[in-house]
């Protein structure tokens, strides 16, 4: 056990434990857009970002990577960081304006209008359907493909894939509502990744619920 | 066989794409036809480096240099030089504004002022005969510290030599070598980052086509010194040239028992794989180098554990740029204390306290001499552009000097007299970079360059992280709007706005750094940026959107030479009639402008 200090508060931590982990025992509210506790953190959305402070110097890291080490001194709140947020989800609201979820984040961050023109793009590329996929049912059917402007999440060549089990975590971890369960099929935008089945639509859906935790509130964005 | 004389004919990329194998087989079929064949070897060497004057050869031993071959001057060149002993003048390089030509290559500036270091063999070896590199010393120092170093002292030789990191970042290169021979878990990994993708740049290409077994013999001494069995080179795959020449020396070597089991009898087993990259221009990044390597999607992932404790297939990895291995053989035989000595800032107890040694740099642009150079880190960049680049051509004004690739910052003329080294270079919002070196002149707009490179990077981002992926857009939109005269007052303040989001919130160097041409040009060139908002003028006449072409009723004597010219059928006139432009047909090519012989044609 280490002791860490956030926000001036002290919090014990166990090592290889991040800092977002340690915050939020704590009780302190990091927004993340592309984090869940089941999943292991990708740090593409950069909400989470804190400032540690070393030598007087502040640095800013992604709270979800950031491993704790004895005596660190995080500040979660600091202008900087305020800031940072608030330019990102700047970006992201006019990524994907019509999202509930990013209206709701925008809004707590004060963010009320994004000066961008605003595009219509339902995905954030937050990757936690691939890693629910990688890594909780092991399939390996989705995957980014393209990279910058051009990414997306997508089956090999964009085709209904034989890996997808049909199971529909991707759609029940995706935050933004990207990834839709359409009558038997799990759709983005035009690319079918797979076919919902009898066995899978009365069973594995819940039993991936039940691994996301999603009755947890940390997996609710709230 | 001893020949009097060496014609050294260079096999660079830039000289093959001249012609310059060609130019080989015309003068041993010159050589032989004069019998000269027992007196006269032609050579195909790597590259020079004065790529703009290529195809080149240099006449050994006297160090003769011509540029600018043809075959049809092949048998002049032989029956005049070789046979007469008389330098043919017209084919030697004549330097800016001067009528004389220098023969001799060390006496002409772009050579004389540099120092070679990693380019050490440059035009002096075939680069896929290993014996070539063996008789210049090569292997020796692998000899040495296999023979009477511990890994430890040639970490601390590295390390008091103030070696730091050439693709960019700068790290020192003992430290990085200490944390990896610490870091437990094996096995262990040395990696060659060999994805030189900077537009324009082309020192790690340069370096594996000319001197593949420095690279190795470096590699092979890192390997030993961290305690790696297993090396990686990974190079892109626009490379073809250099991939092959270091396939070749690594079948050598392996062949030479330098590379392989039980390298000199000493227990020591090492050996090289190369990998291909795909295209991306994020997979020099470290991390995502390694997960192409693994087979991943090529996205950088955060470093606050270090690729040296968990890197390849999460393993020790110690990964170093081409240039950077290339002159761990150097620094092994002629000791730290001489490497150190080049440079400014002193690295005694501080690694990070000064730059040592050389650095090339890739010198494009508006400069008379343009190619690869080595120079000692320290020298200012007016030495640089002035001297060895021989200034601005045409009469024109120096305006910025780009420095570090893409994402590399505008340095203005009233630094020109700033040190080249890491610190300096940041100190001014650019960045050493892995050495991409652009000169600007007068009628270069910053607006516009700035978004040149900022399209470049929003094609090359990997789009993993937010800022980096959508700032950037943002920033190319906002660019775009600025250089069509759409500028809005505010423009200025959300760019910087941007960059501030870049440089605190992205994941990896090439977004952390992605602002720096927008914030150095903002820094510097504000009022260009505000000529175009306010005023929407394009104080350099670049953005066509911001200019019109008219003719001149004083200075037109009614050629037709434009009227013929122009692609648009834009332009009206009889002969000898004074000519006029169709605004609504220009299409603003300015080729009217190019090819007018009295300056009638006037950009406004």
């Amino acid at each position: 056990m280490i002791e860490i200090e956030i926000d001036g508060k002290k919090v014990g931590a166990t090592e290889e434990e991040t800092v977002l982990v340690a915050a939020r025992r704590l009780g302190i509210h990091i927004p993340a857009l592309c984090y869940h506790e089941v999943l292991s953190p990708y740090g593409s959305c950069r909400l989470c970002s804190v400032e540690v402070v070393r030598r007087g110097r502040g640095k800013v890291v992604t709270a979800c990577l950031y491993p704790v080490s004895p005596g660190l001194i995080v500040k979660t709140n600091t202008a900087r960081i305020k800031r940072l947020r608030k330019g990102i989800m700047e970006l992201l609201l006019a990524r994907s304006p019509s999202s509930e979820t990013i209206q709701k984040l925008a809004k707590e961050m004060g963010v009320g209008e994004t000066i961008f023109p605003k595009e219509n793009e339902t995905c954030i590329l937050c990757g936690l359907c691939i890693r629910v996929c990688d890594e909780i049912v092991e399939a390996h059917a989705i995957s980014l493909v393209g990279r910058g402007i051009e990414k997306k999440v997508a089956t090999p060549f964009i085709e209904i894939s034989d890996a997808c089990i049909g199971c529909g975590g991707c759609a029940y971890v995706c935050p933004t509502g990207a990834i839709t369960i359409e009558g038997e099929f799990i759709k983005f935008g035009d690319n079918t990744f797979g076919k919902l089945n009898e066995f899978r639509k009365k069973d594995t859906g819940e039993t991936i619920k039940e691994a996301l935790k999603m009755d947890s509130k940390d997996n609710k964005n709230e | 066989m001893a020949y009097r004389t060496h014609l050294m004919v260079c096999a660079g990329t830039g000289c093959v794409a001249n012609g310059s194998l060609g130019i080989k087989k015309a003068l041993e079929k010159e050589v032989k036809r004069r019998g000269l064949e027992e007196e006269v070897l032609v050579v195909t060497t790597g590259c020079n480096g004065f790529c703009g004057q290529g195809p080149i050869m240099v006449v050994q031993p006297d160090g003769i240099f011509y540029e600018r071959l043809k075959i049809e001057d092949v048998p002049n060149l032989v029956e005049e030089h070789l046979l007469k002993g008389r330098p043919v003048k017209k084919l030697m390089y004549v330097p800016p504004e001067e009528a004389k030509p220098i023969p001799k290559m060390m006496d002409i500036p772009f050579f004389g002022d540099q120092l070679l270091i990693a380019l050490r063999h440059r035009g002096l070896i075939d680069p896929e005969n290993i014996e070539e590199y063996i008789a210049q010393d090569g292997y020796s120092a692998l000899a040495k510290v296999l023979s009477s170093m511990t890994p430890d002292e040639v970490i601390e030789e590295i390390t008091a030599s103030g070696l730091r990191g050439r693709g960019g970042g700068g790290f020192p290169t003992g430290m990085k070598w200490k944390s990896c021979r610490k870091a437990k878990g094996t096995p262990k990994y040395v990696i060659c980052n060999a994805d030189e993708g900077d537009p324009g740049a082309f020192m790690d290409r340069s370096i594996i086509e000319g001197d593949p077994h420095s690279v190795l013999e470096g590699m092979t001494i890192g390997a030993y010194a961290v305690g790696a069995e297993q090396g990686y080179l990974y190079v892109r795959m626009e490379y073809p040239l250099a991939r092959k020449r270091f396939n070749i020396a690594v079948d050598q070597a392996r062949e030479y028992g330098l590379l392989g089991r039980d390298i000199f009898g000493t227990g020591f087993n090492f050996d090289v794989e190369v990998c291909r990259g795909a295209g991306a221009f994020v997979c020099g990044e470290s991390t995502a180098l390694m997960a192409s390597i693994e087979g991943k999607v090529g996205e950088p992932r955060a470093k606050y554990i270090h690729t040296v404790e968990h890197g390849l297939w999460n393993k020790p990895s110690c990964l170093n740029n081409v240039e950077t291995w290339t002159n761990i053989p150097v620094i092994i035989l002629q000791g730290a204390k001489w490497f150190a000595s080049i440079g400014p800032g002193d690295v005694s107890r501080n690694p990070w306290g000064g730059s040592k040694g050389t650095k090339i740099f890739s010198l494009a642009g508006k400069v008379y001499n343009t190619g690869l150079i080595e120079v000692p880190m320290g020298i200012t960049l007016r030495d640089v552009v002035f001297k060895v680049g021989g200034g601005v051509p045409n009469g024109k004004r120096f305006k910025a000097v780009q420095t570090g690739g893409p994402s590399g910052g505008f340095i203005p003329e009233s630094l020109l007299d700033l040190s080249v080294d890491f610190d300096r270079l940041v100190e001014a919002g650019s960045m050493m970079g892995s050495g991409g070196m652009v000169v600007l002149d007068e009628n270069n707009c910053m607006v516009n360059m700035a978004k040149y490179f900022v399209s470049f990077l929003v094609e090359e981002s990997c789009g993993k992280c937010v800022p980096c992926r959508e700032g950037l857009k943002r920033m190319e939109e906002i660019l775009e709007r600025i250089t069509k005269g759409e500028g809005k007052e505010k423009d200025i303040e959300v760019l910087e706005e941007i960059g501030i989001i870049l440089k605190d919130g992205a994941l990896c160097g090439l977004g952390t750094s992605a602002a720096n041409p927008v914030l150095s040009t903002i820094r510097y060139f504000r009022d260009e940026y505000e000529a175009h908002i306010r005023e929407k003028k394009c104080p350099a006449g670049v953005c066509k959107e911001l200019i019109k072409y008219e003719i001149s009723e004083e200075k037109c004597t009614g050629c037709t030479l434009c009227a013929r010219k122009c692609p648009a059928d834009a332009i009206s006139g009889e002969l000898k009639q004074v000519h006029g432009i169709d605004t609504s047909k220009c299409i603003k090519c300015g080729i009217c402008y190019e090819v007018c012989k009295f300056d009638a044609v006037v950009k406004k």
